[in-house]
């Protein structure tokens, strides 16, 4: 029985207990709402709400359960032999697709279900068979996978059906107990209330959810990275050249080295043109010219990066090297590709502009106006007040701002995996290719690689990194806008 | 106190006289300082509208050619004998092939165009996808047959190329596929006019084709892969976000857990999306074994991006309602949960809406978690069939698509890929446009 199934029979319920709920608590006042202690409403919410969410509750549960129990059970048929022969998850992965295929085959009805699960390989070749309904196997079936398979369908077709059985019975028990209580004295409302705070808290829970899944799926998987390869060689190794086929040195530095040149370059492309702009239009400029400039600006700020790459890689790039390449206007041969730390690092520093400018914008807008009046007042020009007065008051904020622009440095992808280049180097030319963590993380992801291989795992351990980094920068940069703000409110 | 004795007019030099009419040194270095500082402001916002002028200017010099495309009309006598035969055969494009070039043949005839080429290097001026365009036509028109029908064939990359603009005679020399006979041959079409470039609507709604085929790749299926994630992003944060916000706005006790959330979700909107990549591969791939590639996937991830936004906004819009509304709501009777979801939700709606908006369009534009989940890498050659399908099925997204194409190595790409971004450009325009009407008509000031 499918989930979509389950899920329109409770759905059915809740409507059914909305109205049942609500026809009897008007029943027990005589129809006469004034004797009610709620809202109609409120009765057929209150039976609806019990229909749903412990039946729903339970329902996820199952989903989690289910899986792991199913795993346990069929792992237990597998020979010690076979395991040793590749690994368990390997075969069990091998189980799972030869049971799909047998479903897949029920399906379009190339096998009866008893076919299905009492066919042996000594007596039909299977893989054929899943071959003609478009299941194509990697290696032959042989009959412990497909008993273990043929089991795997057993259970899983019984736990379809027993979650069926619970589910809606949770949601029929829900449904009797709202209707037992849905009287005329019953305080429906407040029951509902609670309920819809309770959901209200754990939307907001959310949030707290996703940081832990991040920060568990990063830690797992940095622990098992750690398993196979060394912390001391991953961080302090000076190589990076990964190769599938094992034998791979995996050292983060060149990356970090490459991730934070690019940022410096971003960011004194950024802060001089950002801050500049936003001193003048928040000193200077008159009200037309600021309310032109200043949304042209942050459409800067709403450009998508995939756009910005685009433009690193086919038009700043090629830019570059009709200048410093080979042939080139200078006359210097010091560029190869059109990707580079300064294509990169460039446009990522036109991405971060309305990012400083916007920041800093608020910050001088914060500061109070006694202090220019007082600076002015005694004589200095508009440049010395901005100079002497306004930017010392502001300058904690404005270096929140840079952290904060700097963190996204850190943290662009696209920009890097389009514009700096694929090969990881140490190097102080800036005109040469270089890699970043945040395009490492995608290309070793992106590949053909096994995820248990220390290849695919140490993203996650670069992601990590990334994580932790932005994370420092972040808060440090909150705490000081913060306080800043604090200092003149 | 002895500087202020010493320094005091009487018993120091003389001081020099200035006056206010003559502008003396000092004054003269201010103001300069004072024009000059004011100088780099000007540069620096005109610096930043230059970027800005710069990028528009390369993306529609770049792009607008993707939304031209040139095809070659060849009228092919549709021969039964002919059709049946290639049916037959194993290689049926190939069979396919040669009725157009008879067709083409003959047509380069009537022209009195002289080709002296044989049949390959006929073949090369048409995309390799003719083939298939007229099996398609004749398998789903069997009524067609033994017929002569003016079909548009697409033209192969280089010679799109070539008539926009971008393939140079000079090219050739590094050019393989097409020499200077094929450019002789097109300047000939046309004056013949069997060449004509129209309005590219392939480029708009077709799906990708293969490396070999950039004259006929499209972004029509991974803009359907788009609005089925932003389907999905919509239903899940706009009433979580909302939710949440209420929660934190108008309910939450001031304790560990509330501070707990606040710290989270600001930290959240900072976190790079490249690490909800990995989340999303992590949680909903590897432990979830949600489909890879699926449009669900890339819209649970993005949701998770963009709550943060999405929350931060509303709960701005729910604070700007007065609270006298609260009150008057309180007083007639009504319960905090009733004042709230009766009066505050519906003057806030406005404010929420605009805020989800703009949250779509920013995750409408996020490339780098759906490259994490497999979003990328595939050609998105189908559309998904029905809504079930639109969810779970393997898709593209606009800009998982672009990043695609930049990626691979025919320049031809490159221009599909700026012409991408032109549309994508398009949708996220309209989005802040609707965002900024919404603002406009329903704001509210108190």
């Amino acid at each position: 029985m499918s989930l979509s199934v389950i899920l329109l029979v409770l759905l059915a319920l809740a409507v059914v207990g909305y109205v049942l709920g609500r026809s009897r608590a008007l029943g027990s006042a005589g129809g006469d709402m004034q004797k009610l202690h709620s809202l109609p409403s409120y009765y057929g919410w209150n039976a609806a709400l019990m229909v749903l969410i412990p039946s729903l509750l339970v329902l996820v549960v199952w989903l989690i359960v289910q899986p792991i129990v199913i795993h346990n059970q069929v792992a237990s048929m597998i020979s010690e032999a076979s395991i040793e022969k590749s690994s368990l998850d390997l075969v069990m992965s091998d189980v799972k697709r030869v049971a799909d295929g047998l479903d897949a085959a029920v399906e379009a009805g190339a096998m009866t279900a008893d076919q299905a699960s009492s066919i042996r390989t000594e007596f039909t070749d299977v893989r054929d068979r899943l071959g003609d309904v478009g299941v194509a196997l990697g290696s032959d079936v042989n009959s412990e996978t497909l008993r273990a398979a043929q089991r795997y369908r057993e259970i899983a077709s019984t736990g379809a059906l027993l979650r069926l059985i619970v589910v809606v019975g949770f949601g029929l028990a829900g449904l009797a107990f709202a209707y037992m209580r849905s009287h005329r004295d019953f305080r429906a409302r407040n029951v509902v209330e609670r309920v819809v705070r309770w959901i209200l808290l754990s939307a907001a829970s959310i949030a707290i959810l996703t940081t832990l899944g991040i920060v568990l799926s990063l830690i797992f998987n940095t622990i098992e990275f750690f398993r196979v390869y060394p912390a001391a060689d991953f961080f302090f190794g000076l190589t990076w050249s990964p190769s599938f086929g094992g034998g791979s040195e995996l050292g983060i530095v060149p990356l970090i080295w490459a991730t934070l040149y690019i940022s410096f370059i971003a960011l004194s492309v950024a802060v001089p043109v950002g801050l500049f702009a936003a001193i003048y239009l928040s000193e200077y400029a008159g009200p037309h010219v600021r309310s032109f400039a200043k949304p042209m600006l942050e459409v800067l700020a709403g450009i998508p990066t995939i756009v910005y790459g685009l433009f690193a890689l086919l038009t700043v790039g090629p830019l570059l090297v009709d200048a410093f390449g080979g042939g080139g206007l200078f006359g210097v041969d010091w560029m190869q590709g059109a990707s580079s730390v300064l294509t990169a690092g460039f446009v990522m520093g036109i991405m971060l502009i309305p990012f400083v400018s916007s920041l800093s914008d608020d910050i001088i807008n914060a500061v109070p106006q006694a202090m220019r009046d007082g600076s002015l007042g005694l004589g200095a020009t508009h440049s010395e007040t901005v100079k002497q007065v306004i930017l010392p008051a502001a300058l904690p904020g404005i270096v929140g701002a840079i952290l904060l622009a700097a963190s996204r440095a850190i943290g662009e992808t696209m920009i890097v995996v389009l514009g700096a280049g694929a090969a990881a180097r140490l190097s102080l030319n800036p005109l040469e290719a270089m890699t970043t963590v945040t395009a490492k993380i995608v290309s070793q992801l992106t590949g053909d690689a096994d995820f248990a291989s220390p290849e695919a795992l140490v993203a996650f351990a670069l992601g990590m990194t990334l994580f932790v980094v932005t994370l420092l920068l972040n808060i440090a940069a909150l705490y000081i806008v913060r306080k800043y703000r604090e200092q003149y409110e | 106190m002895t500087d202020a004795t010493l320094g005091s007019p009487l018993a120091g030099p003389a001081r020099k006289k200035s006056s206010l009419l003559a502008v003396d040194a000092l004054t003269k270095k201010r103001n300069a300082s004072e024009a000059r500082f004011k100088a780099y402001g000007v540069s620096a916002v005109v610096i930043g509208l230059l970027f800005l002028v710069a990028l528009l200017w390369a993306i529609l010099s770049n792009g607008l050619g993707a939304f031209s495309q040139t095809f070659i009309q060849v009228p092919v006598k549709l021969d039964k004998g002919a059709i049946e035969a290639a049916e037959k055969s194993i290689v049926k494009t190939s069979k396919y092939r040669a009725i157009i070039n008879t067709g083409f043949r003959a047509e380069l005839g009537r022209a009195g165009i002289d080709t002296g080429m044989d049949d390959r290097g006929l073949q090369k001026m048409m995309s390799s996808g003719a083939a298939a365009t007229l099996r398609e036509f004749v398998l789903a028109n069997p009524d067609q047959i033994g017929r002569t029908v003016t079909f548009e064939f697409v033209a192969s990359s280089r010679v799109d190329g070539y008539l926009k603009g971008r393939v140079k005679r000079e090219d050739l020399i590094n050019d393989k596929n097409l020499d200077a006979a094929h450019l002789d041959l097109i300047d000939a079409m046309r004056k013949a006019d069997i060449v004509t470039k129209t309005f590219n609507w392939q480029f708009v709604l077709g799906t990708d084709a293969s490396d070999s085929r950039p004259e006929q790749a499209g972004m029509g299926a991974s803009m359907v892969g788009s609005f089925f994630m932003m389907l999905v992003v919509l239903m899940l944060s706009l009433p979580i976000g909302v939710a949440a916000s209420i929660y934190l706005e108008e309910f939450a006790p001031q304790n560990w857990l509330t501070d707990l959330i606040e710290v989270n979700i600001s930290n959240l909107a900072a976190v790079p999306s490249i690490v909800f990549g990995i989340l999303g591969l992590a949680v909903f791939i590897q432990f979830a074994h949600l489909p890879q590639s699926a449009p669900l996937v890339g819209g649970l991830v993005l949701t998770l991006m963009t709550l943060p936004t999405i929350i931060i906004s509303t709960r701005a819009s729910l604070k700007a309602v007065p609270p006298s509304i609260r009150d008057a709501a309180l007083g007639v009777g009504a319960s905090k949960m009733q004042s709230i979801f009766h009066h505050v939700l519906p003057l806030a709606m406005p404010g929420i809406l605009t805020g989800t908006i703009i949250g779509l369009a920013q995750a409408l534009g996020e490339t780098a978690p759906l490259l994490l989940i497999g979003m990328v890498g595939f050609i998105a050659s189908n559309f998904p069939e029905g809504v079930g399908d639109g969810f779970l099925a393997p898709n593209s997204a606009m800009p998982a698509q672009i990043y695609e194409w930049a990626k691979r190595a025919d320049p031809a790409f490159y221009e599909r890929a700026w012409g991408g971004i032109i549309i994508l450009l398009v949708f996220l325009m309209a989005m802040n446009i609707l965002a900024i009407v919404l603002r406009r008509r329903f704001e509210r000031r108190w």
